[in-house]
């Protein structure tokens, strides 16, 4: 088939795609040319150079936020980092077709997805420094915040659709009314009961949910062989989800794929289920070390497929002029260094915090222990005064 | 159901049905779902009629699945609703733990507040029903553990129909645990009262324990189906010549501690009774913070009469290992030998 990119055969050793590609819907080739598909490509057509320039930028400042936070983890500034690195693609695309009043529940690696929705990224670094166990309000991106339990929060989104479908903000046919809700997984957690159940709850509800799957080809050190004996997205078609398997490191294709889902959410048409091919390049988190279970060569096979080279091969051939590439560098280098100063200057939590909105109305014993704590904690003022 | 006027003479299961429409009259963000709790009306019947007068979408049949039922009213709850969940059984709400333990507790403290989780969870729990395994535990004390839940267990149709209107208006999730035993105990509940209060606080509040019996030689604190127990032993003890006082707990997170500490000042001595067992259950929380702030008006160690250390039996046997009258007027009697 025309978009059979990704070919074991192609560096000697199997590549880890666990997955047969002949349904992989394609945009743009790895080498940067443009693709025609017949039901996605007219979902693209609307965007013009600028806009593909646009996606780029997004991509590479993503990418230069997500290695500033590695190497802000490398120097003890961040207790964890979860990189998104290499899945720019898939996130900037999806999130891309989104509307404003879409509401996203992310996994904790969506960096690129919350990007798209205007959050600042920085707020993201709060929870990996150990400062908060969040960072931002949901409400303001229609963003949630990170969900680090695998899984959970397929049902949270399933259940918000639901909520979405009983406020009648679906098949209104009012562009500015109708919403779709987008949870984010990856391989891994197609394993998990709770997507199972999601997609049960989905299905049978009509509810407008949109699972998206990144499948990056690993669990921490498991392969998607040990999740799955078959490509993902053929999961859909057991809980009646249409589903479609799209190249996860083409923005474009991503983009389409999720235009198209979100448009059959709000219009009423149910949940899909879309499973994006991708790569982690990065480690699962800083804690984790990928040589122990992943060779070079397959390191090598996606490095060729890196999302960002692909469209820049295409914005190159299709005249995007030097100085933007230029001009991009340096804004990425300056938002860089805004990330690292930014990260140094989050203020320590207070310890009081630890009694902050465990319930939202008084609860006797939080009470009784904080009043026990301001205690405890004056005696060593007055102590210290004595001295 | 205002029609039918006035105090009435219902069981518990009526009282629950009747304080679940009202709160679905009062605020069309309230709705139910759970498994069987539309045309059934549920295994129990509590939700007897609802469907047909809400509607399929507001009192709605979810598939069998407890995670799903959680994880998606947790999703409906983020979305402006008040899910009422029904888990059918105690021993089914496992599958569902990891989602009210890792999610629906801690959201509103994960967002510092941006969020709130009015969720209720609506469980038949305990034994004496002579039920097969799983459908007779009492798993109170593992959810009054988790910051960010509360848990609360009415003992009789009054407060019943009061307190799961209270649940409903809760900011918080609420894990309200229904004594099965005592579904089909009948009392007078008034059904037209204005509206309840909805306080969680003060007189009457959800978390308010309630003086149900007074006496002056011994307190008995109590909750959900072991009320009725306390209440029957203190009879007898009074046929004794002792006094014994009642509490009805209301509440397991948070507890009313000032309720009976109030009560054991007066008393000197304490019995805590409760079908969960004992090791690690709410009495062994009772009895240390009684120990701590009323130690030198306890006459005696507070003792608890409760669940042993094993799975919960077989129904043949399930009186012997139930708190039962004779057990709590055991340690009634220990008490007052000190």
């Amino acid at each position: 088939m025309e978009f059979g990119v990704i070919q074991s055969d192609t560096q000697g050793e199997t590549p880890h795609v666990g997955t047969q590609d002949d349904d992989l819907i394609q945009l743009l080739t790895i080498t940067g040319e443009r693709v025609h598909q017949q039901t996605y490509s007219p979902l693209v057509e609307h965007l013009d150079r600028a806009a593909l320039e646009g996606l780029y930028r997004d991509m590479v400042l993503v990418r230069r936020f997500d290695t500033e936070a590695t190497a802000l983890q490398r120097h003890g500034e961040l207790g964890l980092w979860p990189q998104c690195l290499g899945q720019e693609a898939a996130q900037i695309g999806s999130g891309r077709a989104l509307a404003a009043q879409d509401h996203v529940f992310p996994s904790y690696r969506e960096h690129g997805v919350g990007w798209t929705r205007g959050l600042d990224l920085r707020k993201v670094l709060h929870q990996f420094r150990g400062e908060d166990h969040g960072g931002w309000d949901p409400a303001d991106h229609n963003f949630s915040l990170y969900t680090l339990v695998i899984g959970s929060h397929a049902l949270h989104a399933t259940g918000y659709a639901m909520g979405v479908q009983r406020d009648g903000d679906v098949g209104t046919g009012n562009p500015e009314r109708d919403r779709a809700v987008v949870a984010y997984f990856g391989d891994g957690a197609t394993s998990q009961g709770d997507v199972s159940e999601a997609m049960v709850f989905a299905a049978v509800n009509d509810a407008p949910v949109v699972f998206f799957c990144q499948n990056n080809q690993w669990a921490i050190s498991e392969p998607t062989e040990r999740q799955s004996r078959v490509p993902l997205y053929r999961r859909g078609s057991g809980f009646g989800i249409p589903a479609v398997r799209v190249d996860g490191n083409d923005v474009l294709a991503c983009y389409a794929v999720t235009r198209e889902a979100l448009e059959r959410a709000r219009s009423g048409g149910g949940p899909t289920f879309i499973e994006a091919v991708t790569y982690r390049m990065g480690a699962h988190t800083t804690s984790d070390d990928p040589t122990r279970y992943r060779s070079r060569a397959e390191e090598d096979y996606w490095r060729t497929r890196d999302p960002i080279d692909r469209l820049k091969l295409h914005l190159v051939a299709e005249g995007t002029a030097p100085e933007f590439f230029t001009a991009l560098d340096e804004e990425a280098e300056a938002f860089g260094e805004q990330i690292r100063d930014y990260c140094r200057s989050i203020p320590k939590a207070a310890p009081s915090r630890i009694f902050e909105h465990v319930y939202a109305a008084e609860h006797s014993l939080v009470e009784a222990e904080r009043a026990w704590f301001d205690e405890y904690e004056a005696g060593f003022a007055t102590e210290g005064a004595q001295r | 159901m205002s029609d039918a006027g006035g105090i009435q003479r219902i069981p518990m299961a009526k009282a629950i049905n009747l304080g679940l429409r009202r709160s679905m009259e009062r605020d069309n963000k309230v709705l139910l779902m759970g498994e069987d709790i539309g045309k059934l009306g549920g295994v129990f019947r509590v939700t007897d009629g609802l469907q047909k007068d809400f509607g399929t979408t507001r009192v709605v049949d979810t598939p069998l699945a407890e995670s799903g039922i959680i994880g998606t009213a947790i999703g409906l709850a983020l979305a402006g609703y008040r899910p009422v969940c029904e888990i059918q059984f105690d021993g089914f709400i496992f599958p569902a733990y990891d989602q009210i333990t890792t999610q629906l507790a801690k959201l509103h403290y994960r967002s510092r507040g941006a969020l709130e989780l009015p969720v209720v969870i609506r469980v038949p729990f305990g034994g004496g029903i002579g039920a097969v395994e799983h459908h007779s535990e009492s798993p109170e004390a593992l959810f009054a553990h988790t910051a960010g839940l509360r848990v609360v267990s009415p003992a009789n149709p009054a407060d019943a129909f009061t307190m799961i209107q209270q649940a409903i208006a809760s900011p918080d999730p609420v894990l309200f645990l229904e004594p099965k035993a005592r579904y089909w105990d009948k009392a007078e509940v008034d059904v037209t009262a204005g509206d309840q209060a909805l306080d969680l606080g003060g007189v009457g509040g959800l978390h308010t324990a309630r003086v149900v019996r007074p006496g002056t030689d011994v307190t008995i604190a109590a909750y959900g189906p072991t009320v009725a127990t306390a209440m029957a032993a203190a009879g007898v003890a009074e046929q004794e010549g002792h006094s014994v006082e009642v509490l009805d707990l209301r509440s397991i997170s948070p507890i009313d501690f000032d309720t009976i500490a109030d009560s054991v000042r007066r008393t000197g001595r304490l019995v805590v009774a409760h079908e969960a067992p004992v090791f690690f259950g709410a009495g062994a929380e009772i009895a240390a913070r009684i120990s701590e702030q009323c130690f030198y008006s306890l006459e005696a160690p507070v003792l608890r009469v409760g669940g042993f250390h094993a799975p919960y039996p077989v129904a043949n046997i399930e009186e012997d290992y139930l708190p039962n009258l004779d057990r709590v007027l055991h340690a009634v009697d220990a008490v007052l030998a000190h």
